[in-house]
């Protein structure tokens, strides 16, 4: 690659074979990766894509960047440990719903508390596909699955509530079927300093086709969307003609015909308590008078990153002690001469 | 052994001369036992003895008082001979309470002195203590055959503290330096670097100062003026090499050793690491160091602490993880994505008792087969292991090195017994130490020529590093395409790679030091085969057995995976193979796999090291049955 000529999407397409199933929502995913990441002024060797397992995971084979497609659940952790010793990188997770909410659960909060500059990309289909049919735990309660034929007992995290209650800086919602939003909130993540978690809408047209078609096909999108926007009031509708007001702190529908777009909830992105009812906005969309859900950026803070805290104290210990003598140490404290 | 012994009258007291001595302290897990152990060990290696100390305490922080599950103990053997054991069985008891003397009596020997502290015999003491109603030891002649002294070390303490101001229970938090005193009186000790360390443990509480050093003082001068108490010891300096030494465990010593590496490597460390008994002080000790960069990562779990590091690496960093078995059980996983990654990686396990939660706090070599094979697939890890406490120093520097030039993870077995032990070091300076080479791949315009799983002589593929520009390439898990790394489902390559993995790792037996004997012949009859912590004792054992005219061999294997290249060929030159381990038999197993040679087991599984005659034992009763065998009874 020259290195005047900026990047194009076609620098960070490799030699490998793409081995999604035709039709999967994951070739649109990479696609807005590919088309983004020129946008972004990096350089692609500073660029390092991380995933675990599933089918999401082999994301990374398919980035001309650097690249780990590690083992089930770890990405987050072995993310950590690359940003902690090279905060010149830029670090993309790439997860699923059971890799980053079931068998990776504790390194996913820990990494949103300890704010990491990264970003996660979480592709959730509500099925474990890769290994064949499985629910996850995200599939909704009741669900028909290869391992559920009674249907699932199990209820069902809610992702963006999950990252929420383990205090992310950077929550947002997309899909798969909306490359244009997609694309806008991938910048958004890549701006934000810290961890930015994204949950993926994304359709997996083997094992659980159409989970989110009421949120992503033309006809009934609208009435079951808010997509929100910072200081935009929550519209939404087929002719945009419903809008949501905060009742107290219960959210309401209501026909614009009967409200002004000043009495209807204003988002607000740094507000952390109504993201928590934004959140909270999961109803099943096949039930009658059923919240739209929101997609968009939820919450966005600034919040100081542990990679600079930690470098930040390595710096100030050796201001203040000098850099470290390794005879002085391996002296230690109390010695003794024998002559 | 002395004809006759050698007194020197000193202040009107009794001063008699002794080649070594083994003292344990005893008392309830609160009572300050493992401090005062501590500092009389500095104040003696800093006279000059010889040392070896073992300390041995409950899993719980605060154990139920008075009780003997409570019991914590410091046993310290200090000498002016070579010492390379904390010492089989007991001079000297100092115990705190009953249960510390009913749970130690029987490591006594006859004639063998025990102070008491009275306080502790109370009705309530002895009955937890579980002796008999109405039975109090210090009284009914029970200890006729020890020399017995009974001190209130509560009411001396009190006493000397009545006008410090200190309440009633800070007081008796300093009877350990009563005790204390009263053994530097003993033994003819300074207080000096006691005094010290007190100045500066409460530098920011003058009056604790005041009352720790008084009571410190009061503890000597009872000696010097109680009727009682009529000999005193010495143990002079201990003829050893010439130079500067200091104390050292070998938890410290890990840590040291880790950023020793990490300046002769110029790279930086970054320790991922997860709270667990008894590795966690290598974390301590990290953490103090960070003015030479280095990075503690204390993770959410053990996976995380492997993971992170492994991502460390991958960044190019020093990357070590620490842990203990049960810790280790849980990193398994990443261990072989680290493998198949061909990153450097340090794994330290800092073995204790098992399985599951087992004895945290005991010591064991049960780790060696999980070390050796416990992962799934065909998945090969260098195993080295440390002898002694600052031995630790020298194989975590070793295993940093092997994983570097390899790009290979490496496991390092130390376990809780020399991890927490101390012995005197004869430190090296920086320049002393080797250089650890490292070569990051360079740049390159044109991808097409980079091979991420090309190798070097070694087998070794290139470690290639984010930010370098034109290597950009993808690693994981899955099976590698040989030299180009992609994925690949090939039954020839995936047999190919396996190999290739083996040959690399068995390739280093070409690059460790040849194993030589410890001591004894080529041709002796019987060869003692250890590994890990049991260094001290077997080198005691067999001293003693050859000095009682037994044809017996000591070698000490470090190199346990691969073996160094010799070792086949020194084990077939000894009719009789023993190989003594702190577990129900793991080295053996590899060796008489490997070698097929009829080696026998000395197994001990009591979370605890070997005494010299666990070892003397098994070697008479071997070469008794030979003999008996051979119609020639010995």
């Amino acid at each position: 690659m020259d290195d005047n000529k900026p990047l194009t999407a076609k620098d960070l397409v490799t030699n490998q074979e793409v081995r999604w199933c035709p039709g999967c929502g994951d070739y649109s995913i990479l696609k807005q990766v590919q088309t983004v990441i020129p946008e972004l002024g990096l350089k692609r060797e500073n660029i390092v894509f991380i995933s675990g397992i599933g089918c999401s995971s082999r994301f990374p084979y398919y980035m001309e960047t650097y690249g780990m497609h590690s083992i089930h659940g770890r990405a987050t952790a072995i993310a950590s440990g690359l940003k902690a010793v090279r905060d010149d990188l830029s670090v993309w997770i790439i997860t699923g719903d059971g890799d980053s909410l079931s068998i990776g659960g504790n390194h996913f909060i820990h990494l949103l508390r300890r704010n990491f500059d990264v970003n996660i990309l979480l592709f959730n289909n509500e099925i474990y596909g890769l290994t064949k049919g499985q629910y996850s735990p995200t599939s909704h309660k009741g669900q028909i699955t290869k391992s559920s034929p009674f249907g699932t007992v199990d209820y069902a995290f809610n992702p963006v509530a999950l990252c929420l209650g383990a205090d992310a800086s950077f929550i947002a919602r997309t899909m798969d079927r909306d490359p244009i939003h997609m694309r806008e909130i991938l910048k958004r993540a890549h701006l934000h300093k810290g961890a930015s978690a994204i949950e993926i809408y994304q359709n997996c047209n083997v094992f659980n086709d159409g989970a989110f078609e009421l949120f992503t096909e033309k006809t009934t999108k609208k009435l079951h969307t808010v997509f929100v926007n910072h200081g935009k009031p929550l519209v939404f509708g087929q002719d945009s003609e419903k809008g949501i007001i905060l009742d107290g702190t219960t959210p309401r529908i209501v026909e614009l015909s009967n409200y002004s777009l000043n009495d209807l909830w204003i988002h607000d992105e740094s507000d952390r308590n109504k993201a928590f009812i934004l959140a909270r906005m999961f109803d099943d969309p096949t039930q009658e008078g059923a919240m739209p859900r929101p997609f968009g950026v939820f919450y966005a803070e600034t919040r100081a990153c542990y990679e600079d805290l930690l470098n930040q104290q390595v710096e100030k210990i050796t201001t203040t002690r000098g850099k470290g003598n390794l005879d002085a140490i391996l002296r230690g404290n109390s010695v003794w001469e024998i002559v | 052994m002395h004809l006759y012994k050698q007194y020197i009258f000193y202040m009107s007291k009794l001063t008699e001369i002794k080649d070594d001595v083994t003292i344990m302290f005893a008392g309830d897990s609160g009572d300050g036992i493992q401090l005062a152990g501590t500092q009389f060990t500095d104040t003696a290696a800093l006279f000059g003895n010889d040392i070896s100390t073992f300390p041995n305490f409950p899993a719980e922080i605060r154990a139920p008082q008075g009780t003997l599950a409570g019991v914590s103990g410091f046993q310290l053997h200090f000498g002016s001979v070579k010492i390379n054991t904390p010492g089989d069985k007991l001079d000297v008891l100092v115990v705190m309470n009953a249960a510390a003397l009913k749970a130690n009596l029987k490591n006594l020997k006859k004639g063998g002195t025990i102070i008491a502290n009275i306080d502790g015999f109370d009705r309530k003491n002895l009955k937890l203590a579980q002796y008999d109603d109405n039975q109090n030891p210090l009284e009914d002649n029970s200890l006729n055959n020890y020399k017995l002294y009974t001190i209130d070390v509560t009411k001396q303490t009190k006493a000397s503290l009545s006008e410090s101001g200190l309440g009633t229970k800070d007081a008796e938090r300093s009877k350990n330096m009563f005790l204390l005193g009263f053994i530097y009186w003993m033994y003819n000790r300074k207080m000096d670097s006691t005094i010290k360390f007190i100045e500066d443990k409460f530098k920011h509480n003058q009056q604790l100062i005041d009352a720790n050093i008084k009571v410190l003082k009061a503890g000597y001068n009872f000696g010097e003026t109680s009727e009682v108490f009529s000999n005193r010891y010495e143990v002079k300096a201990a003829p050893m090499p010439k130079g500067t030494y200091r104390g050292i465990t070998g938890n410290q010593a890990t840590a040291l050793g880790l950023i020793a590496a990490a300046e002769k490597s110029g790279l930086k460390l970054f320790y991922g690491t997860y709270p667990i008994t008894p590795a966690s002080d290598i974390l301590h000790e990290l953490s103090k160091h960070k003015n030479f960069g280095v990075k503690t990562f204390q993770a959410e779990d053990e996976i995380a602490a492997i993971c992170a590091s492994i991502g460390a690496s991958f960044g190019g960093a020093l990357a070590v993880t620490g842990s203990s078995g049960p810790g280790i059980a849980l990193k398994t996983e990443a261990i072989g994505l680290a493998l198949m990654l061909e990153l450097p990686l340090v794994i330290v396990n800092v073995q204790r008792g098992g399985p599951s939660t087992g004895l945290p706090t005991k010591t064991e070599q049960a780790d060696l087969l999980q070390a050796v094979y416990g992962r799934n697939g065909e998945a090969p890890v260098p195993v080295i292991a440390a002898c002694s406490p600052s031995n630790c120093f020298d194989m975590v520097f070793e295993a940093c090195r092997i994983a570097v030039e390899y790009m290979t993870p490496v496991m390092l077995l130390t376990d809780g017994y020399i991890a927490n032990g101390a012995e005197p070091w004869k430190f090296p300076s920086s320049t002393e130490l080797p250089e650890i080479k490292v070569e990051f791949a360079q740049s390159s315009n044109t991808i097409e020529n980079f091979m991420p799983y090309a190798r070097n002589e070694k087998l070794a593929r290139p470690w290639a590093i984010p930010g370098t520009k034109g290597l950009e390439h993808r690693i994981g898990g899955l099976e590698k395409e040989d030299i180009t790394g992609n994925i690949s489902y090939d039954p020839n390559n995936h047999e190919k790679m396996v190999k290739l993995r083996a040959a690399k790792v068995e390739g280093i037996s070409h690059r460790i030091p040849e194993q030589t004997y410890e001591n004894g012949q080529k041709n002796a009859d019987v060869l003692l085969v250890g590994w890990g912590g049991t260094y001290g004792v077997i080198k005691s054992a067999v001293a003693e057995l050859i000095a009682e005219g037994f044809s017996v061999a000591h070698i000490h294997v470090k190199y346990l995976n691969p073996f160094p290249s010799n070792l086949g060929s020194i084990l077939k030159q000894h009719k009789n193979i023993l190989v003594p381990e702190l577990n129900n038999g793991q080295l053996v197993k590899i060796i008489r796999d490997k070698y097929l040679v009829p080696a026998q087991g000395i197994n001990k599984i009591q979370g605890l090291p070997f005494h010299a005659s666990d070892i003397k034992e098994a070697v008479y009763t071997l070469l008794n049955q030979k003999s008996i065998l051979a119609g020639n009874p010995a």
